[in-house]
């Protein structure tokens, strides 16, 4: 018999069975709240199983890392529910370096354990004092004397030669803003993340010489062994084949300037990191 | 009544179908000698590294540094798998056998990729390998070919149809255990070890009768109550000491002695409550063949606590009358020892190293103080994927030289007590990148097993996870994370040619001849890419 369910013969067992199916999804789409909430054991084998898959990138104890952002606040870029939390984690971020819980980082984990980290997520959660900084300056510094448009895009407004910032206030911890505003070669931003690799690609600088002597400076949007594609600071777009330059160089000192406090007083990087902070809380 | 119709059906098409492939039987048998002289066919590639040395080496030289710039693709077999595509094929007189991710496996006519049957294994939906649902590859031995599975089987399939032609579990894969590796067939024995150095299991290696599947011997990495090492474990940990197998050994036909490497103790980054040696984790294993006995062992890092897994290829030289294995281990040193006794000759570091500065008498390097795992995390070089790791490296007899894809990086290490539950991962905390540490990278560095020193280098912009594959036509063939599939002269390390194959190399190439046509095959992305000349 063909397996067609708009056949007139559906029998009372198929039926049955489909109601059974029914009701078994609708106890598992129920599920948006942690079974292992408030419970201490399991916040403690969460914090286990963190340290195994998360801390890589999130840092030890969930306050980001090099990769990924400070879990510790409330606000979670990707859903602050339980149910968001858990589907972050068990299946990944597509498009970002956040992989689904299939031990391509850490170890393949169960909807136990995965229940176990929300746990102790929800004990490291800090009631963050609100940002403090004045978020109106902050913007008006950005696309005005502090010029940061200039190179950065936010909401679709800016330049293209730094990353785009919109999503900078879910994604980092703000000692990491902090630092890579004062000290911007410490730690290179990232960029480009592909599927098949371990790293992302960083914002290192490349100056090139081409066979007919133009100088190339700018950062590097991808390199491999063979060839590297870079932006200067005109925005320009330069597609390089290595062995075809007459020189090569790269350097990990970021094309940012750093912006010391004579340059950015503390004040006014704390309006800008309240101005990047209030983006993504719209 | 519809299946016997269909499986007839089956059968008289494939007849057809090898038939009219080619004149000569293409389903030869592969005999144990055919393995020991293995050297006598170069067509074909019969075990994980090419041979039993573990060499990874090709006297092929059609494709040479003359004329490699013109290397064209040929064909492309797509696996639809998603993960690290890490299976190294067999090629058998023109067919060629292959794994993929989920325990997948297919044969392929060598000369265009068309499949001539395909294998699926149903796995448990709860199987939890860790790092990957990976495969590395078959072993080869009569009318069958065989794998090791996700949850922990060892299978026979029909080389000719991929029929299953027997299945034994080898142990509770819910406790952590798993295979990926490719096993070693050695005279009438399938030889593989266990995977699971991150759940607390018991590590072994396990010896199966090729024709039946019955077990034969088994050898405990970790060595239970009264049996010599035990000592070496404090109170009841060795009972979750870990020292998994979970890499292709070697083998030497003239003393029947197997070489096989071992993996970390678990936990790994804590060794409170493991106090000693912890024997025979990150361990050369020389083993009789036939019954799995220890011979000798040479421990590289003793009470490891930074996952340094010695399970990297170890490699049988022969160097002026002196009967030499090399292994470049993840702890950042390129070891030399005699085979014969186990004593070390040479321990050279091939890439940064922090966590010795010294020698033992014996000349084995010295842990320092204080590059331990600490609460916090202690910076240490190399990092915990190691100087090198499982990627096959590679000795080329006519430069003398032994290739390794190395990597740059250091990590912090932290540790923390961690309970032990069955099943469930175990590591004692946990490593990270430290925003101190030094920029990463990769090279593929030509060593010279005499000294020890680096003869060349080929930079990777990031680390690569490829093997190494070299050629009587003085190359060298290796792949990086940025997609690329390189050929570099084996003297030098210039390149000379690339294919950009679009998703990063974790497997090892191998090279084969079919019809008189050298090719070069490689896994790549979800992709099994064959080139040859124009």
């Amino acid at each position: 018999m063909p397996r067609n369910f708009s056949s007139p013969f559906v029998s009372t067992f198929r039926l049955v069975a489909l109601l059974l199916v029914l009701a078994v999804s609708t106890g598992l789409a129920a599920q948006d709240v942690n079974p292992f909430a408030g419970d201490p054991k399991a916040g403690k084998a969460g914090e286990f199983q963190f340290r195994i898959n998360c801390a890589f990138c999130h840092g030890l104890g969930a306050r980001g890392g090099g990769r990924g952002p400070d879990l510790t606040r409330a606000r979670k870029r990707h859903g602050t529910s339980d149910a968001d939390m858990f589907h972050t984690i068990k299946e990944g971020v597509p498009g970002t370096a956040m992989p689904a819980a299939v031990g391509s980082i850490g170890v393949v984990m169960t909807n136990e354990e995965v229940w176990q980290v929300v746990a102790y997520l929800r004990n490291v959660q800090v009631r963050a004092p609100e940002q403090p900084g004045n978020s109106q300056h902050g913007k008006e510094l950005f696309y005005g004397d502090a010029n940061c448009s200039g190179c950065h895009m936010v909401e679709g407004k800016g330049g293209r030669l730094g990353p785009d910032l919109t999503e900078v206030g879910g994604a980092r911890a703000v000692d990491y803003i902090v630092d890579s505003v004062r000290y911007p070669s410490h730690r290179l931003a990232q960029g480009l993340s592909e599927a098949t690799k371990e790293f992302p690609q960083e914002y290192e600088t490349v100056t090139a010489v081409t066979s007919d002597g133009k100088k190339i400076t700018g950062v590097t949007l991808n390199e491999d062994s063979f060839s590297v594609q870079v932006m200067d600071a005109g925005e320009h777009i330069y597609l390089l084949e290595k062995d075809k330059l007459r020189s090569f160089k790269k350097t990990r000192v970021s094309l940012m300037p750093a912006y010391s406090a004579t340059l950015l007083s503390d004040k006014d990087l704390q309006d800008i990191v309240a101005y990047l902070l209030s983006l993504g809380a719209k | 009544m519809i299946r016997p119709r269909c499986k007839m059906l089956c059968c008289k098409s494939l007849l057809f179908l090898v038939s009219a492939i080619s004149a000569r039987d293409v389903f030869a048998q592969v005999n144990f000698a055919r393995l020991v002289n293995s050297s006598r066919e170069p067509q074909n590639w019969l075990t994980y590294s090419g041979d039993y040395a573990g060499r990874r080496f090709s006297t092929l030289d059609q494709i040479n540094a003359a004329n490699v710039h013109s290397l064209a693709a040929k064909w492309v077999y797509q696996t639809g798998a998603t993960g690290k595509f890490e299976t190294t094929p067999l090629v058998v007189d023109g067919i060629l056998y292959g794994t993929a991710p989920d325990d997948r496996a297919f044969a392929l006519d060598a000369r265009t990729g068309r499949p001539l049957w395909l294998y699926q294994r149903q796995l448990p939906s709860d199987v939890r390998p860790c790092c990957g649902r990976v495969n590395r590859g078959f072993a080869i031995l009569g009318n069958k070919i065989f794998l090791g599975t996700l949850d922990a089987h060892v299978v026979a399939l029909d080389t000719k149809t991929g029929n299953v032609a027997w299945d034994v579990a080898a142990v509770d894969y819910t406790q952590g255990y798993s295979f990926t590796l490719a096993p070693l067939a050695v005279k009438n024995l399938i030889i593989l070890g266990i995977s699971g150095g991150e759940y607390g299991i018991r590590g072994f290696i396990d010896a199966y009768d090729a024709e039946t599947g019955q077990r034969k011997w088994r050898f405990y990495t970790v060595p239970g109550p009264g049996e010599p090492g035990h000592e070496t474990w404090q109170g009841d940990s060795w009972k979750t000491g870990g020292a998994p197998a979970w890499i292709t050994g070697a083998y030497d036909p003239s003393t029947n002695q197997l070489f096989w490497p071992t993996g970390n103790p678990s936990p790994s980054n804590r060794g409170e409550g493991r106090a000693g040696d912890n024997l025979y984790s990150n361990t050369l294993l020389a083993l009789d063949a036939d019954t799995g006995n220890l011979s000798w062992h040479f421990q590289f890092t003793r009470h490891d606590e930074h996952d340094w897994d010695a399970t990297e290829i170890p490699i049988l030289i022969d160097l002026r009358e002196k009967h030499l294995i090399a292994q470049a281990n993840r702890n950042g040193f390129f070891y030399v020892l005699d085979r014969t006794r186990g004593k070390l000759l040479s321990a050279t570091p091939f890439g940064k190293v922090t966590w010795s500065e010294s020698k033992d008498g014996e000349g084995r390097p010295v842990a320092i103080k204080g590059s331990s795992p600490t609460p916090e995390g202690q910076l240490v070089c190399p990092g915990a994927a190691g100087t090198t790791n499982w990627m096959s490296p590679s000795f080329d007899p006519q430069t003398g030289l032994f290739y390794v894809n190395a990597r740059e990086q250091c990590d912090a290490f932290s540790t923390a007590p961690q309970p032990y539950e069955a099943g469930h991962a175990y590591y004692g905390s946990a490593y990270f990148p430290s925003a101190d540490s030094e920029p990463y990278y990769g090279a593929l560095r030509a060593l010279d097993p005499a000294t020890g020193q680096i003869k060349w280098e080929f930079r990777h912009p990031s680390p690569s996870w490829s093997g190494v594959l070299s050629t009587a036509g003085n190359l060298v063939f290796t792949g990086d994370a940025e997609g690329n599939f390189i050929a570099l002269d084996a003297a030098s390390g210039k390149a000379l040619w690339h294919f950009q194959t679009g998703g990063s190399v974790h497997s090892a190439p191998i090279s084969f001849a079919v019809d008189g046509k050298q090719y070069v095959a490689v896994a790549a992305g979800s992709a099994l890419y064959t080139f040859g000349l124009p």
